[in-house]
């Protein structure tokens, strides 16, 4: 059997006290998401996780987009344990891989310059009268369900197998950059070969691709979007990926960064606007899902309530092959209990 | 008569040997392996003139045809201590033996490819190192993923070489002249082939090896191409797709070729590492230290006990034998 070095590349990841926080950008996408995780950790696991909620941005976009400088950045991370030392917690769980990437950044600075932790204690104390300490264990949310999906399978309802066929389904799996590429020794599996999603698919019945541009970048790299007249290069990254992908028929697509579960969904509408072309075989596009939507699926959580319905790709298909039960008259009623009305179908696209 | 302990029977251990038989000396020659010279035996032809390896080893062999050489095999030699004026050799199974000087030549171990997991060795089939390359030669069998003739042949330097992610910084010496010499045997077999060399700069230092190198381009149509790659993934078609840049004309570059040989630099062997180790005679990246940079480079600090060939660094098997010779010289002083 090959020796697969990267099984080597573990971390150290909290068993129990969580301290949650959530991402600016991931509530509007995929509204769903941190709901289920959440659960995911209370109902399933019986963990103890705090949803504060006086938590705040930690300023990834605009630090990488050069708008916030580092200080500033340090010193808002620096309230946000503080937040997390008040309420009691050691353990902190950034919902976004950019978030998780920044505070990796900040802790491993100050342990390389003493200095500027000690002037990030100053900036804090003088701006809000609080102090800090840093987390004794940061783990991306999707660590954790890594690490418990042995537990989870358990409680699963379904499992990531084509139930007419009865082979497993195939899955292209996008680990996020600030995930393991800023510091590989952070992640499962470090940075050439990541584990955590895949891990989880394996775990759960189902096939990683391996296609040629599997590491290449979904299409977000921040200022590609953030410009407008940088789009262009944002949306030929998505396609060269599509292109690399659509021989091998993928399923579905899994991510673990708000960045690129957004981008891998909305370019496919986009392209199919543009080229009349779509990536799999009958023009419904390839379904885009965060991890902890894959979870609550096999959990047999509704998907509406999980959100998928938000999704520009439509996940109908991927249900039906799973058997996961739903119902469709739902797909569109508010939390309020109204129907809302059904979104304009795209041109090309199916739905 | 001096009793002298060399331990690895490669061909500095040989060498060195049969020069202090001669000398009238009484030589044990420690081999962990069932057989001498296995990193010659690996190999085909051997650089600058094609050479037959396995001639080299059968006339390296023959030296060992003396009534004062002892030729002990498969035996791990795994620490050496002081004892009075004599020296103990022991053993992995704590057999000891004794010598009144020691001679280390444990030789290295070819980089392994596993470690630079972006170029896919050990993943995918299309993705192989010069030990496999020099093996598909030899046997006449060079064969892409599925066992078919390759259209397209890469060869890759500096795998586990002045490589920062693999710790690594110092130059291997033997690879580009190498992946020439691959390249050109590649070419005799596959006249139709597309044949590339990605570099970061050719080390052509030895007699003949820059001839060679010219000869390659003008003579065998190898192409070569500075830059280095940074992945390698399969194709649908199981081929191998990579992504370098071109540094000479600053853009990227993207090709699918049938087989990727990763040219695998040297690293101390596995006993070398472990006599570094226990003698406290541990020089970077764990090679053997010799004493000085310019003399003295066959002593090590330990007085009684030296060091010959690649277990102190990278070398080409002409400069292990002439640093077999001398430490043989040095030893009869």
């Amino acid at each position: 059997m090959t020796k697969r070095y990267w099984n080597a590349y573990q971390k150290e990841i909290a068993e129990d006290h969580y301290f949650y926080e959530r991402s600016c950008i991931r509530q509007t996408f995929f509204p769903g998401s941190e709901a289920a995780f959440l659960r995911i950790m209370r109902e399933e696991l019986h963990k103890d996780i705090k949803d504060e909620a006086n938590q705040h941005t930690c300023t990834g976009i605009g630090y990488h987009s050069d708008i916030v400088p580092l200080e500033t950045t340090m010193t808002v991370v620096a309230r946000l344990f503080s937040l997390m030392q008040e309420d009691g917690y050691t353990n902190y769980v950034p919902s976004c891989v950019t978030s998780f990437g920044i505070f990796s950044e900040m802790i491993d600075i100050w342990e390389h310059q003493p200095e500027m932790l000690e002037k990030t204690r100053e900036n804090l104390y003088k701006a809000t009268g609080r102090e800090f300490a840093i987390p004794s264990n940061l783990a991306h949310p999707s660590d954790i369900i890594y690490k418990f999906r042995e537990e989870l399978k358990k409680n699963m309802k379904y499992q990531l197998v084509n139930r007419f066929t009865g082979k497993p389904l195939r899955v292209v799996e996008h680990v996020g950059c600030h995930y393991a590429k800023i510091f590989p020794e952070r992640g499962i599996g470090n940075a050439e070969f990541p584990y955590v999603l895949a891990g989880m698919i394996e775990s759960w019945g189902g096939e990683v691709v391996d296609y040629p541009e599997r590491r290449h970048c979904c299409g977000f790299g921040f200022r590609h979007y953030l410009l407008q007249e940088n789009r262009g290069y944002s949306i030929a990254n998505s396609k060269k990926k599509f292109e690399s992908m659509e021989p091998y028929e993928p399923d579905f697509i899994v991510c673990n960064c708000p960045g690129c579960t957004m981008f891998m969904d909305k370019w496919q509408y986009t392209i199919a606007e543009m080229e009349n072309k779509t990536y799999d075989k009958e023009g419904y596009g390839i379904p885009v899902l965060t991890y902890e939507e894959m979870a609550g699926l096999l959990l047999g959580y509704d998907p509406w309530e999980l959100g998928l319905q938000i999704h520009q790709v439509q996940a109908e298909n991927l249900m039906n092959k799973i058997g996961i039960k739903y119902n469709p008259d739902e797909k569109y009623r508010g939390v309020n209990g109204k129907i809302l009305p059904k979104p304009e179908r795209p041109s090309v696209l199916k739905q | 008569m001096k009793k002298i302990a060399i331990i690895g029977a490669g061909p500095a251990g040989i060498e060195a040997a049969s020069i202090l038989a001669s000398h009238d000396c009484e030589v044990q020659l420690f081999e962990k392996s069932a057989d001498t010279l296995s990193n010659i035996t690996d190999k085909a032809f051997l650089f600058p003139d094609f050479s037959s390896a396995q001639e080299l080893a059968n006339k390296l062999n023959s030296q060992l045809l003396n009534d004062k050489i002892k030729v002990i095999l498969n035996t791990e030699i795994v620490d050496i201590k002081k004892d009075n004026d004599d020296f103990k050799i022991i053993d992995r199974d704590g057999k000891t033996y004794v010598a009144d000087k020691v001679l280390i030549t444990t030789g290295y171990n070819v980089f392994d490819a596993h470690r630079k997991e972006e170029l896919g060795y050990g993943i995918y089939k299309g993705v192989i190192t010069s030990l496999d390359m020099e093996r598909m030669i030899r046997h006449k069998q060079i064969t892409n993923s599925i066992g078919e003739e390759p259209e397209k042949v890469v060869f890759l330097q500096c795998v586990g070489s002045r490589d920062e992610k693999s710790g690594n910084h110092y130059c291997s010496k033997v690879c580009c002249v190498t992946a020439v010499k691959q390249a050109i045997e590649v070419r005799k077999q596959l006249p139709k082939a597309q044949i590339y060399v990605f570099y970061m700069d050719l080390r052509m230092w030895g007699q003949g090896f820059e001839e060679l190198y010219r000869e390659a381009q003008e003579k065998y149509d190898i192409r070569f191409v500075r830059g280095r790659i940074s992945e390698a993934s399969a194709t649908f078609d199981s081929r191998v797709q990579i992504k370098s840049e071109d540094t000479l004309i600053g853009q990227p570059l993207k090709m699918t070729t049938d087989l990727l040989v990763l040219m695998v630099g040297m690293e101390p062997s596995k006993g070398t590492r472990t006599l570094a180790e226990n003698c406290g005679i541990a020089g970077p990246y764990k090679f053997i230290a010799s004493e000085g940079p310019h003399t003295n480079d066959n002593n090590t600090a330990t007085e009684g006990i030296f060091v010959a060939g690649t277990a102190k660094r990278p070398m080409s098997i002409r400069d292990t034998l002439t640093d077999a010779t001398a430490a043989a010289l040095e030893m009869l002083k």
